[in-house]
């Protein structure tokens, strides 16, 4: 048998890649924050569920809140459709409406039952390995079974859709004349975010989930350019974070869903500041880069044209450069290196010579 | 006449303000037709309602006798460029490839004649070497290639083209020009809303004149008139030629997503 530690590991590893999975599209559709009204939303499915079946064991519960997430959608896209407020507005108003709508009614009927809104938020792991059921003669921690179910749903739905899903995702407008519906594939991803988002938060809280759902896509969005390296990137990020905030929360003691995810969010940091091709210090560099070749370009230029001229001596000194083109000091000396190095300028004493090459380069320009 | 697309009664209200007034048009098989307007006058709404991705208030559309859905493989649509996020991760073949999707169907996966189909596709757009590059790198003008070569790789009998020379470089121009009479020479029929006045002569043989109501449409010779284009713009187009038919026109320049 696994030990809970284990069971805990597996539990968050095998929440964290079903959440991924529909979160890249939500984020390459840049619905980010459906996933934060979902993840809250399901809350009021579960409560109007349980109150109807007065049992928090009813599969109604789960059904409730499914259908709840699907609705929020729906009532988001109505709300932004009047084109009286904007989609982003909308989500802020259906969300909190609902989920308060849900806080209130659980302490007006339901104070006395266990469905604590403290769990809601962060949930708590490490308790989870103590909720069992047994199936098949297996016995199993509710959330890894429940969990696994959604990341196989996830992982089957994609491989099944995933070129109607890219194509909509890219060019609705395409999918649509072709025949694939966008509304079809929108609320089905939706309902597979919702299910995600119910089957996940119960063990995890909402916060985590948003966290697995966002940022493991963003940050592989960062990193590679090629969608099916997107999906792996991103599950392989969300398994890193999950299994690196379990040890820091047992290092720190501290919650372990909240630990998870902050390490998401470090993760995201560390791809937004050095990530190969778009981090912020790879464009800096690119930027530094790209004026210095600029400065190359006008310095070969500035030569050429006082070559040969009776007052080349002035026009090209180093020094005169400061001045006619307006460049600091340390920026000249560098720029002058760099041409150097680079064969189109030589200096013979004080004074900057083009070569043959930096002659062509200053022509083409 | 055989007639590719015949559009009636076609009328598209945004709540109750009217982009297009009961609009007819015919588009006869085999020609190059342009639908030129001022802005908001209604030519990309008349795409989208001709293609079912607005519904219409009112009229009916028909392609080869047919309603829409019961024709998708017959006709190719290219959206206006930046109807798209180009920082999408994929790359230029694997859009084009998208061309296909609506052969293959549901479920069905692309594979090795969907790969050939969308580079010979790229091969007549010229950007075959750009096949494996990431689609954010391309030129505006590239990008509009793309497009194009993905509505060919559906190899359609009817092209829908939104603004394809909207901002583009004089080599792409060239390319689709040369394209669009190609697919005329293998008798394809092609609707372009187009905006520069000055190319219609030489590009097209048939222009629909649109200001929310349809004001002409027919061959460029008869219905291209100075008449036809002071009723479309309302007196704002200045006319060079001085024949009546009208060679040279300027007018202000459209920007896009009317």
């Amino acid at each position: 048998m696994l030990t809970p530690q284990l069971e805990v590991q597996l539990i968050a590893v095998i929440i964290a890649a079903a959440c991924t999975l529909p979160g890249v599209f939500l984020v390459l559709r840049r619905m980010a924050m459906l996933s934060d009204a979902i993840s809250h939303t399901v809350l009021l499915g579960i409560v109007l569920a349980y109150l109807i079946s007065n049992s928090l064991a009813s599969p109604l519960l789960f059904v409730g809140a499914v259908a709840m997430g699907v609705i929020t959608v729906w009532l988001v896209e109505v709300v932004s459709g009047s084109r009286l407020v904007r989609e982003d507005a909308a989500i802020g108003l259906v969300f909190p409406a609902l989920f308060s709508l849900a806080v209130l009614l659980i302490s007006r009927y339901a104070g006395n039952i266990h469905l604590d809104t403290d769990s809601v938020l962060l949930g708590e792991l490490a308790f989870a390995p103590f909720d069992r059921i047994t199936l098949w003669g297996i016995d199993l921690p509710r959330a890894l079974f429940f969990g696994s179910g959604a990341l196989i749903l996830n992982a089957i739905l994609l491989a099944l859709f995933y070129k109607e899903l890219k194509l909509a995702t890219f060019d609705p407008a395409l999918a649509a004349t072709l025949g694939f519906s966008p509304a079809i594939i929108h609320y089905g991803l939706m309902t597979s975010v919702s299910l995600t988002a119910v089957t996940a938060f119960d063990a995890v809280g909402s916060i985590l989930v948003i966290a697995l759902m966002v940022a493991p896509p963003a940050t592989a969005y960062l990193l590679t350019d090629r969608l099916p390296r997107m999906i792996g990137l991103s599950v392989a990020i969300g398994v890193a974070a999950a299994l690196s905030g379990y040890w820091v929360a047992r290092w720190l003691d501290v919650s372990i869903a909240g630990a998870m995810a902050t390490m998401a969010g470090i993760g995201f940091g560390a791809a937004w500041l050095f990530a190969p091709q778009r981090g912020i210090v790879a464009q800096a560099l690119q930027h530094r880069n790209r004026r210095e070749r600029f400065a190359v370009q006008m310095l070969t230029l500035h030569l050429l044209n006082h070559e040969g001229a009776s007052d080349a001596v002035i026009e090209c000194h180093p020094r005169h450069l400061i001045e006619e083109l307006r460049w600091q000091p340390a920026f000249a000396d560098a720029i002058v290196r760099r041409a150097e190095q680079n064969g189109f300028i030589r200096r013979q004493g004080e004074v900057l010579c083009l070569t043959e090459q930096g002659r062509a380069l200053a022509r083409d320009l | 006449m055989a007639f590719a697309v015949e559009i009636e009664d076609l009328t598209v209200a945004y709540g109750d303000k009217p982009a297009l007034w009961d609009v007819d048009l015919r588009v006869p098989q085999g020609v190059l037709m342009a639908i030129v307007g001022p802005n908001g006058a209604g030519k990309t709404t008349l795409l989208k309602a001709t293609l079912g991705l607005i519904k219409p208030a009112a009229g009916s559309v028909r392609i080869y006798g047919q309603p829409y859905e019961r024709q998708r493989r017959l006709v190719a649509y290219v959206p206006q460029r930046s109807s798209v996020d180009w920082d999408f991760p994929t790359t230029v073949l694997d859009v084009v490839m998208m061309g296909r999707y609506g052969q293959l169907g549901w479920l069905r996966r692309p594979g090795r004649a969907e790969r050939e189909a969308a580079l010979a596709a790229l091969e007549q757009v010229q950007m075959a070497d750009f096949a494996h590059r990431q689609i954010g790198q391309l030129s505006g003008g590239q990008q509009q290639r793309v497009f194009l070569a993905r509505a060919l790789a559906q190899n359609a009998e009817i092209y829908f083209m939104d603004e394809p020379f909207q901002g583009v470089d004089a080599v792409t121009e060239r390319a689709i020009i040369h394209v669009l009479r190609k697919l005329r020479a293998a008798g394809k029929t092609v609707v372009v809303v187009h905006h520069d006045l000055q190319t219609v002569p030489e590009y097209f043989d048939q222009v629909a004149l649109i200001n929310v109501r349809r004001i002409a449409a027919g061959p460029v010779r008869e219905v291209f008139t100075e008449a036809n284009l002071r009723a479309t713009y309302g007196g704002r187009v200045a006319i060079l030629g001085a024949n009546g038919s009208a060679g040279a026109v300027t007018t202000p320049t459209p920007a896009p997503g009317d």
